[in-house]
């Protein structure tokens, strides 16, 4: 895409500094993006990308450092000069009106709120216009809260098209979709970039940043790292440069595979929130195997999680552990079946933020009589278990009395590691445990996970990151509106297999998927 | 006996006295609606209804203009909003100690301000009240005409006014960010509009509804003030949008609904002759009204951004 490079600057950002108390979120940051091209900001959680599209869209004031778009130097703060100056973004969490209609949700604030009346007809024949025009097809009357996840990703990129947006930010727009809907993603970008367009592409996945992209800016606390054409790199030298370290991938020895530990048959349930109900769900768990459960979130995954973690009871079927069936399912039962449980929220669900280390560590355990004697507490005791897990798992953090909601995530989740590994347990479950971790993090809770399959432990890891469940698993099983496939070994089948059935499709038969495979090739 | 009770529902008396009995219940439903579809609940309500009460008829009293009284009563609704708004928008306090704060703070100034105002008369001061206006050529249908035309001019207001909150909510830009703003106001932020306007000005619209419909009572359904004259009405109001799944039109068929218990209440006791104790016959537009609420609330969706302050900048 030569030709694209000679294309005039639209974007200018100069000197760009935030910070957040002592934290430098952005430190002194300077880019160019010229007409046509699409930039990559790569960088790991926490490096400063969404801070500096935030400020670039005016959602935060800059400390220093000036945005000129088109020429005109843009004032701060201001989203509505940001959409004048014909800037779009589409955030990673959707800004969308779950209740309200598509047309409802592209409209909004673009017609003067002193009109006497909304103009309905011009509104929709736009939106169809457009929708035509980028192949963007999407049903103007349709509420949003029936619309898929990539359906409500192509509603916010025309809600950015509908005002004439020149300029498109996307903040890890690849986060929620499915393999299929990230394909349709892309050539939905190079459309528009035929069209004129430029765009700034935000990630932290290399492969899609070497597939879209011009250029790669690389981010990493806070500092611009790199800057390299993406023909002349590769996701190697990449990585090395968003990481600044090299990162070794773990190595995962033969499965010891023992006895069933746990299992669910024809179970059904309830969802939890937004989530599918439970379907007729089988699974079994077999000691010193990590099985992944892979799919795109809302697909059932949050109430399966409860269900193992004794918050949800099954309307139907059967839990058994260790060949005995189990008649009432609590968390404390759980707990007494050394179920090992890392919750996909740490925030919400896992710790007390505004409670300390200690009170948090021991808080699955507190009644047995190892932190407590008559009903009080042995502080000693507990004292002792937390400062144990603060140095077998190296977490950083003041003292054992510091509040939970002062440490970092990566060392949250090195403390609820602690807490669901204490006493040996024959099972876990792993929920979400690296989202929004960064990559030291992530290799830290892989080994341990690792460290607890070759103990013996049987491992359920529930993850919408679909690189991590196919390097850890020694089986894969995918979750679509509630239901679960049959299980593949490690290899059986390719990303697309598990991308179709991501999307809901071939649940039906799906035993026998993987001697489908040369279909697929003739 | 029965057939008495049933005779009721026959006479054009009973329902021209539900009209007027749902009228203060309208306006404040309204009120209610507005900022409820904004995001933001106003358990103020009942503080400003007596706050509109009372200023709109001092006003009258003090030698103004009837819509003079109303204008008055609207502004003083709106002030109180205002605060309501500052308190929870900017600065994203809880929305139900806020409400009540103000709902206490309301009623209590308003009592002080009465005391203070008139020290020497001992039975309550009387106004000119607005008069029942037949509409030419409409008083005339007959039944209907005589129901629905031959109010006094609030409560025609009152009926008017559901159809603009019916339109602007539905029909025009400035609607469309107010709704946007009970369900997502991240969304009405990355489209460029302001939430925290969007919001205060609901609450103060809102605020002034709720104090047009404390008004009607003192200067339409009655000619004077009397303490604890609005007597609970903004807390059905609250229920009334729950009922109207917040809806106008089916918010109006709520107020309606329950202005006829409690029309057909008090004539019930008349025809029942002392049989019943009349404490039966008051609280039956209250059980009515929880009943109602069972069946039809159970499956109302309300704004999903009701109750959750927004900060700019925070996600």
């Amino acid at each position: 895409m030569t030709a694209q490079q000679s294309g005039e600057v639209v974007l200018n950002l100069s000197g760009i500094t935030k910070t957040f108390g002592p934290l430098v979120a952005n430190d002194s940051i300077s880019f160019s993006l010229k007409q046509g091209e699409v930039i990559a900001l790569l960088g790991e959680n926490g490096a400063g990308k969404t801070t500096l599209m935030n400020i670039l869209f005016g959602h935060y004031v800059a400390d220093a450092g000036t945005v000129t778009a088109f020429g005109h130097e843009l004032p701060k703060g201001d989203p509505q000069a940001a959409l004048d100056a014909k800037i779009g973004m589409v955030h990673q969490h959707f800004t969308l009106a779950d209740n309200m209609t598509v047309l409802d949700n592209i409209a909004l604030g673009t017609q003067s709120l002193f009109r006497p009346s909304f103009d309905r007809a011009k509104a929709k024949q736009r939106i169809v216009s457009h929708a035509e025009d980028f192949g963007l097809s999407v049903d103007p009357d349709a509420l949003i809260a029936d619309l898929s996840v990539g359906e409500r990703q192509r509603v916010e990129i025309l809600k950015a098209l509908y005002r004439d947006a020149r300029i498109l930010i996307l903040d890890e727009p690849t986060a929620v979709l499915t393999p299929l809907e990230t394909d349709a993603l892309f050539r939905t970008l190079k459309m528009l970039v035929a069209k004129g367009l430029s765009i700034i592409f935000i990630s932290h996945k290399l492969q899609e940043v070497m597939a879209v992209s011009d250029r790669v800016l690389v981010l990493r606390g806070g500092k611009m790292v790199g800057e390299e054409l993406t023909a002349n790199t590769d996701r190697k030298a990449l990585a090395g440069l968003m990481v600044g370290e090299d990162i070794q991938p773990p190595k995962i020895s033969e499965p010891q595979t023992g006895k069933t530990v746990f299992k669910l048959k024809g179970v059904s349930a309830k969802g939890v929130g937004t989530g599918a109900d439970l379907q007729d769900i089988f699974l079994e768990l077999k000691a010193g195997e990590i099985t992944g459960l892979a799919g795109v979130s809302g697909n059932g995954q949050a109430a399966l999680a409860a269900l193992i973690s004794g918050t949800l009871s099954p309307s139907k079927g059967s839990i058994d552990i260790n060949g005995e069936a189990i008649r009432s399912w609590s968390p404390r039962s759980a707990l007494a079946h050394r179920i090992g449980r890392i919750p996909e929220d740490r925030h919400a669900v896992g710790m007390i933020g505004d409670m300390s280390v200690t009170e948090n560590v021991v808080s699955e355990r507190y009644l047995g009589s190892r932190f407590s004697k008559m009903g009080f507490l042995n502080w000693g005791a507990a004292r002792r278990f937390a400062e144990s897990i603060i140095r077998d798992f190296d977490v950083k953090c003041p003292s054992p009395e510091a509040r939970v909601r002062l440490l970092s995530g990566g060392n949250m989740q090195k403390l609820i590691l602690g807490r669901a590994f204490d006493g040996d347990p024959q099972m876990i479950l792993a929920s979400q445990p690296t989202r929004g971790l960064d990559v030291g993090a992530v290799s830290y809770v892989h080994a341990q996970l690792l460290k607890a399959r070759a103990r013996g432990a049987a491992i359920l890891l529930i993850s919408e990151d679909l690189d991590e469940v196919m390097t850890l698993s020694d089986q894969i099983i995918v979750m679509s509106k509630g239901r679960l496939s049959s299980p593949s070994k490690r290899g059986a089948r390719t990303i697309a297999d598990l991308g179709t059935l991501m999307a809901g499709h071939g649940f039906e038969g799906a035993s026998d998927i993987s001697s489908k495979e040369p279909d697929h090739a003739a | 006996m029965l057939l008495d009770a049933f005779d009721i529902f026959l006479t054009t008396g009973f329902w021209v006295a539900a009209i007027r009995i749902a009228s203060p219940l309208i306006f404040a439903t309204m009120g209610e609606l507005i900022c409820e579809r904004a995001g933001v609940l106003n358990l103020g309500i009942e503080g400003i209804m007596t706050v509109g009460a009372f200023t709109g008829w001092f006003t009258v009293y003090a030698g103004g203009d009837l819509w003079t009284g109303v204008m008055v009563a609207a502004l003083s609704g709106a002030l109180f909003g205002l605060l309501h708004g500052f308190l929870t928008v900017p600065l994203g306090l809880s929305q139900h100690v806020t409400g009540i704060g103000i709902t206490l703070l309301a009623t209590s100034l308003t009592y002080f301000t009465y005391r203070v105002a008139l020290s020497e008369s001992t039975s309550p001061p009387k106004i000119e009240p607005f008069q029942p206006y037949p509409v030419p050529g409409l008083s005339e249908i007959p039944f209907l005409g005589e129901i629905l035309f031959m109010q006094t001019p609030l409560t025609y207001l009152a009926f008017i006014v559901v159809a603009m909150v019916a339109w602007v909510l539905y029909r025009t830009p400035l609607g469309l960010a107010v709704r946007a703003a009970g369900e997502n106001p991240v969304a009405v932020e990355a489209q460029g509009i302001s939430v925290t306007a969007v919001r205060v000005g609901a609450v103060m619209v809102g605020s002034a509804l709720m104090a047009i419909g404390g008004a009607f009572l003192t200067m339409s359904a009655f000619n004077s003030f009397f303490f604890e004259m609005i007597n609970g009405r903004g807390w059905i109001c609250i229920a009334l949008v729950v009922f109207g799944s917040w809806r106008p039109g089916k918010a109006l068929i709520g107020a309606i609904l329950f202005a006829a218990f409690d029309a057909y209440q008090v004539r019930l006791q008349q025809v029942t002759g002392g049989v019943i104790p009349y404490q039966i016959f008051l609280m039956l537009p209250y059980v009515l009204s929880i009943v109602a609420l069972i069946v039809v609330a159970r499956r109302a969706s309300y704004p999903k951004a009701l109750m959750v302050p927004y900060q700019k900048g925070e996600r």
